[in-house]
């Protein structure tokens, strides 16, 4: 599977909204839960499907967490408390990454995951 | 290569960095006899150490308790002393327990007041900073960003850890800016750093979220060199004429940039211990237009 292939239509919290008012007509988006926690993102991998929108609906436990998504060129920061929504629309099948970017502890280089898009 | 072919590609290159191994006593020796030849510049070095993570326990390096004690042994058997020594970062392996981070700062800044040359400079990694913002760090070591000179070459502690998110900040940024604008064009400068100013692997958080800006900041400025620590080997790579030199480290080694998934570290090769650590030494050459680093493994045969 080529990662480079792989193309999304993201969106941060506020302009996913702003792209659901201007698409009444579509289907609202699946929303998918997504827990970060050190030294985590759970799931590890997130299974979406070409062509469906979605939000990443994100909370985090314990820490401001960052998620950066280089191929999106995207990144959040994930504050307790608050739920950090993402909107994705893949076209393409493939994995894109996600990494915390924001030093949590000793296993911090460990907190990774990825969107697992197929067709 | 020969010193002058050396010299001759830095001319080419700007920053040209020339590695090889255990050569560095006789070329040092050549470029002393060079510079009494007539050329005035003034030629010296410096050693740099980084990524101790003093405090690791884990299989990448059953020796740790060790290690940093074996490589303050061999740069004190360097036959010739260098003018300082410089520690990049990382000092210690992180810990969630205040208490117990001071400890560990203190064993380090004990075991490595060994060392005989006593200009050393200290810089924090994320490891000893990001989770207290560098509180602890500077109770040991002072500031984690400053500027000296020596012999015509202004050094520039640039601290991209303190900051959780990798980020050098506003403030800095404009400390940098301020002090760069008190400066000649031609001036040498080297930055010493933990991360990486440029994005050499996002996807493992091997970057400086705003090291762009301080690379700008740096880019009128004819002669830069950037040595830098936190992925645990060596890499060479020029953004424009700046030149970026990462070092090895003295606790495991790191994979190749995006060479696997997962940043985990090298497994430990018990029939070569120490395999992939080590330090260097950086001499200045051509007035501090280039540098020569010199690899050093951490016990010498």
């Amino acid at each position: 599977m080529q990662r480079r292939r792989l193309l999304l239509r993201g969106a941060l919290a506020t302009a996913g909204a702003a792209l659901l008012r201007v698409s009444g007509a579509q289907p609202q988006p699946r929303t998918i839960e997504l827990v970060a926690k050190r030294f985590e993102y759970v799931p590890k991998e997130v299974p979406l499907k070409v062509g469906e929108r979605v939000i990443i609906a994100i909370k985090s436990l314990d820490f401001v967490h960052g998620m950066n998504i280089p191929d999106l060129n995207k990144r959040l920061d994930l504050v307790p408390g608050r739920i950090t929504q993402l909107e994705l629309q893949p076209t393409a099948p493939g994995v894109i990454e996600f990494v915390c970017d924001n030093f949590c502890g000793d296993k911090h280089e460990e907190m990774h995951g990825s969107f697992v898009v197929s067709a | 290569m020969q010193r002058r072919d050396f010299l001759n590609l830095a001319a080419v290159g700007g920053g040209a960095v020339f590695a090889s191994s255990l050569a560095g006593c006789a070329a040092r020796a050549q470029g002393m006899a060079t510079a009494m030849a007539g050329n005035d510049y003034k030629d010296f070095y410096f050693v740099q150490l980084s990524d101790t993570h003093w405090g690791y326990q884990g299989p990448a390096n059953p020796d740790a308790s060790v290690t940093l004690r074996k490589a303050v042994a061999t740069v004190n058997a360097l036959p010739e002393a260098p003018d300082f020594i410089v520690f990049t970062g990382d000092l210690t392996h992180t810990t969630d327990d205040p208490v117990e981070r001071r400890r560990r700062l203190g064993e380090f800044k004990t075991i490595v007041s060994d060392l005989k040359v006593k200009t050393v400079r200290f810089m924090p990694g994320e490891h000893d900073a990001s989770l207290d913002r560098g509180a602890a760090f500077q109770e040991f070591f002072g500031a984690t960003h400053y500027t000296f000179d020596h012999k015509g070459v202004h050094f520039i502690a640039l601290d991209n850890v303190s900051d959780p998110g990798a980020k050098i900040g506003d403030e800095q940024l404009a400390w940098l800016k301020a002090d760069l604008d008190k400066i000649d064009k031609k001036t040498p400068i080297v930055v010493l750093t933990h991360r990486p100013l440029f994005d050499l692997a996002p996807k493992w958080d091997w970057a400086t979220r705003d090291g762009a800006q301080a690379v700008e900041l740096l880019m009128p400025h004819e002669n830069v060199t950037v040595f830098y620590g936190h992925i645990h080997q060596e890499h060479h790579q020029m953004t424009g004429h700046i030149a970026h030199h990462s070092s090895k480290s003295l606790i495991f080694a790191l994979p190749a940039p995006g060479s696997q998934p997962n940043r985990t570290p090298l497994a430990w090769d018990a029939s070569a211990p120490y395999k992939g650590l080590g330090f260097r030494e950086v001499e200045a050459e051509d007035a501090g237009k280039a540098y020569k680093v010199t690899e050093f493994p951490v016990v010498r045969a």
